[in-house]
């Protein structure tokens, strides 16, 4: 009898550790409470509840602890101050899958937060567990384990290194290849996180294999696990020639341009990055994706969305346009500049616009046909508008300067040249008159045309110091008319007639 | 006399008439001096004139050779550089027709192919339209895909729906809610109900992602393997009249975890899974996969090989084949042999987990 009373005595403590501590774990699900739960002490209560015989309490704990973690980066330092991170670590190496998960969760809670954190995580030398954790069977502890992996080497490029040097990068390729999707985003994700850092980092993700499978996965229907296949190709392709055409060479043009009409629009932002992480290194890549028919499916692919979504395939078709004037003119075929000028005033964002403006300007500076491609589209008084109005970002006025500056230094498609000579400011002003000055004498309808459509007189209007480049200009353009309708529009002439009748005498017969 | 007297007094007239005819004469004579050299100065001066007018002519005579010759001089200098400078320019334009027409060449064959160029902006814009067809038409595929998995959704919903609300389905007597007799046609949901097939009484809802055997119940950490007494009887609720069992004790047995019986906690087909188990075994571990015929008839075309242990030169061993124990009758304590086992019954496995308190010790 007495023997079981002392073993019911035992039975309760255990019974109310147990409750205890799922309750914990399920009060620090909702944020509200994790306040509460601070204050009342419950770290230093937990902590010896890691260490308790009955596995589900340890489980459990560990299961609180991540939670608590993962909500803030105090209750983060509190867990690294409080000596658990050893504890986790060790035990990590010996228990069953369950607690893996748990502990996995903690490291990966804790490391999410910022880089001195994570730091901490690898000094107590929860690499070489989690990268044992990555060799085990159980697909979850596997997934949990490369989630606190990638989570660390997110911060900066040393811990991503201490990571790779842990020998992680293999065991995350073979995780790629697991048929749980859960497991190869989580995996995929990692990769992105680890390559993003350096060229280094990356080619021992390259030469871990890991091209090839990421390749493969582009085909999976789930949106997310493209999603972070995407990126963890851009990341890759982003450093250097050899890397992209490493990328480029698994084959992923052109089922790239399929992601590019996915619902999700994640999945088209990062495919539109891939995309443009190609296309910025040297023309052939370019070249390649033009051939491809890139240019089209990335031009829909703006058409589609709206917002930051946009961004890449924007720049993507301005360092298209940059390389060379094939390539530019192969942009402007593929409809690319209507789109372009669309995204300039629908935006509302200043780094999109300026995007834009700066694509524009590549697209329209190499030979008159770019610019005139340009320039029919109406988007040069959208410029201008741009450039003169203060609430634009400098960085938006810089850019739309230069590109109003290079797209009319090659302009000679007079209408559109036209609207810049009433309000335009004198340091452009400079070079639509330079412009007018080369077009007009050699095309006589041109000069007609100019003369009715009232720009000879705006001309005229112009005030400019004598000898400089601007007074040069205007006096090439007078010199293409004859003076009596140089005279004629010259400002105060209707004076001068009106002086000149007063001052006659009438012969009287 | 007189006549000197007539001069003396004349004289004063006489010398008054020679001064004057002196004088007359002297008016004139300046006159005619003043004409005779006027007369005399235009002469010369025509004869002066007429000299110089001679020198003018010769003068203008060698001038007018002069000036011819350098004039003549100039001009062919003139034309000179002029003819010069015409075959110049023609030089020059030919020379400029030459290299453009070599430029142009060299431009069209080696650096920019205008031609080329057109075809492959032709070309990148068919590939593009091509492209935009192609993931138009993909568009389409994965929408018409997930229009035809949400109907899909949608159906398998309402059909579960349908056997859930399978007890609305309208008798012969008593027409149900969606077949009220003031309709033309009963409600289609009548049509389903009428279809679905009814869900039995005791429904299996839990899902068991992952099967884990009875053995391994402390690692489970799903919410049914633990006496969780979420809802504890209130603790001043009186004793239920009548003959009731303790409500504590009898909340322990029906809440007391699983305590399988050997024979239980053995996966019903044990026998099939031990059967694969031996088999697998077998094929591990034999070297020959040929069945064991037991008939000498099956082995009548071969030669018998006896054992290298149990066979000498005189004869095989009887041990192996005769007798297998090593026999020694002395030491034997009685002539009678082994018994076999009783199979065990299950007496011990139910102890103390009866209602009943029989044969416990208290």
């Amino acid at each position: 009898m007495s023997q079981r009373q002392v073993l019911q005595v035992f039975e309760q403590y255990q019974k109310a550790r147990t409750q205890f501590v799922q309750m914990v774990a399920e009060l620090a699900t909702r944020p509200q409470n994790i306040e509460t739960l601070q204050n009342a002490g419950v770290m230093s209560l937990l902590r010896p509840l890691l260490l308790d015989v009955v596995p589900t309490i340890q489980q459990t704990a560990a299961l609180a602890l991540g939670r608590l973690a993962n909500y803030n980066d105090d209750l983060a330092e509190a867990v690294v101050k409080g000596d658990i991170l050893p504890q986790l670590v060790y035990s990590l190496a010996e228990q069953n899958r369950f607690y893996k998960k748990a502990a996995a969760f903690v490291l990966r809670a804790v490391g999410k937060h910022s880089p001195q954190l994570a730091q901490a995580i690898v000094d107590c030398g929860a690499l070489d567990t989690l990268v044992i954790c990555l060799e085990d069977f159980d697909p979850g502890v596997k997934e949990a384990a490369a989630w606190a992996l990638g989570y660390i080497a997110r911060h900066n490029a040393e811990l991503s290194q201490a990571v790779v040097d842990a020998g992680a990068v293999p065991l995350l390729v073979l995780c790629i290849q697991e048929p749980e999707i859960a497991l190869k985003r989580i995996a995929a994700s990692a990769l992105s996180d680890i390559s993003k850092h350096s060229p280094e980092l990356a080619q021992t993700v390259v030469d871990a294999g890991a091209i090839a499978h990421l390749a493969q996965m582009i085909l999976n229907p789930d949106s997310k696990l493209k999603r972070q296949v995407l990126s963890a190709l851009s990341q890759i392709a982003k450093h250097s020639v050899d890397l992209a055409e490493m990328v480029v060479e698994a084959e992923i043009f052109p089922v790239v341009l399929t992601c590019l009409k996915d619902k999700d629009e994640y999945v088209k932002k990062n495919a539109s990055t891939l995309i443009r992480e190609i296309a910025k290194h040297t023309p052939e890549l370019s070249q390649l994706i033009v051939n491809a028919g890139g240019v089209a499916a990335v031009i829909d692919c703006i058409g589609s969305c709206k917002g930051n979504i946009r961004l890449p395939g924007i720049m993507m078709l301005g360092y298209v346009a940059a390389h060379s004037e094939n390539l530019a003119m192969a942009v402007i075929i593929s409809k690319g500049v209507p789109q372009l000028s669309v995204c300039l005033s629908e935006e509302p964002e200043d780094h999109i616009k300026a995007a834009a403006a700066w694509a524009l300007g590549q697209i329209g500076r190499h030979t008159p046909e770019h610019a005139r491609a340009v320039a029919v589209t109406n988007t040069l008084p959208v410029l201008l508008s741009l450039y003169m109005s203060t609430e634009s970002s400098e960085d938006l006025q810089v850019k739309s300067k230069k590109a109003i500056k290079n797209i009319l230094q090659k302009c000679t498609y007079l209408p559109a040249l036209e609207p810049f000579l009433y309000d335009a400011p004198p340091n452009i002003l400079k070079h639509v008159v330079g412009q007018f000055s080369k077009v007009l004498p050699h095309d006589s309808k041109a000069r007609r045309l100019f003369v009715t459509s009232g720009g000879l007189k705006k001309v005229q209007e112009i005030k400019a110091e004598p000898g400089s480049l601007l007074q040069e200009y205007i006096n090439s353009i007078n010199n293409c008319y004859p003076e009596e309708i140089v005279r004629y529009y010259s400002p105060g002439y209707s004076d001068t007639l009106l002086q000149r009748v007063d001052s006659y005498q009438p012969l009287t017969n | 006399m007189a006549t000197l007297a007539r001069l003396q007094a004349r004289s004063t007239f006489v010398a008054q008439q020679y001064y004057y005819r002196n004088s007359v004469v002297d008016v004139f004579r300046k006159k005619e001096y003043d004409a005779a050299v006027k007369i005399q100065s235009w002469f010369r001066g025509c004869q002066v004139r007429a000299y110089i007018r001679y020198l003018h002519r010769v003068a203008t005579v060698i001038q007018k050779w002069w000036r011819g010759y350098s004039g003549r001089e100039e001009y062919r200098l003139l034309v000179k550089f002029a003819s010069c400078a015409m075959k110049m320019n023609f030089y020059n334009a030919m020379a400029v027709r030459i290299q453009r027409r070599w430029r142009g060449y060299r431009i069209r064959k080696y650096c920019f192919n205008y031609f080329y160029l057109k075809e492959y902006l032709r070309a990148v814009s068919e590939t593009n339209d091509a492209i935009r067809e192609a993931l138009e038409e993909f568009a389409e595929m994965k929408e018409r895909e997930e229009k035809k998995a949400d109907l899909e959704r949608e159906e398998k919903e309402r059909d579960s729906q349908a056997r859930k609300m399978h007890y609305l389905l309208s008798t012969k007597q008593i027409p149900g809610i969606y077949n009220s007799p003031f309709r033309k046609d009963p409600d289609p949901w009548e049509l389903r109900l009428q279809k679905a097939k009814p869900l039995t009484s005791q429904r299996s809802k839990v899902k068991d992602k992952h099967w884990v055997s009875p053995n391994s119940w402390l690692e489970c950490t799903s919410a049914r393997s633990f006496p969780r007494s979420e809802v504890l009887p209130p603790i001043d609720r009186k004793q239920c009249q009548g003959p009731f069992r303790d409500i504590t004790e009898v909340l322990e047995q029906r809440y007391k975890p699983l305590e399988p019986t050997l024979r239980v906690a053995e996966p019903i087909n044990e026998l099939n899974v031990a059967r694969e188990e031996f088999r697998r075994q077998e094929w591990m571990r034999n070297v020959n996969d040929n069945m064991f015929l037991p008939f000498s008839t099956y082995h009548k075309n071969k030669k018998y090989t006896p054992l290298m242990h149990s066979s000498s030169k005189y004869g095989p061993n009887s041990y192996g084949s005769r007798h297998f124990r090593d026999e020694n009758p002395k030491k034997w304590i009685c002539d009678k042999d082994f018994q076999t086992v009783l199979p065990s019954f299950d007496l011990f496995s139910k102890y103390g987990k009866l209602y009943s308190k029989a044969g416990q010790i208290i």
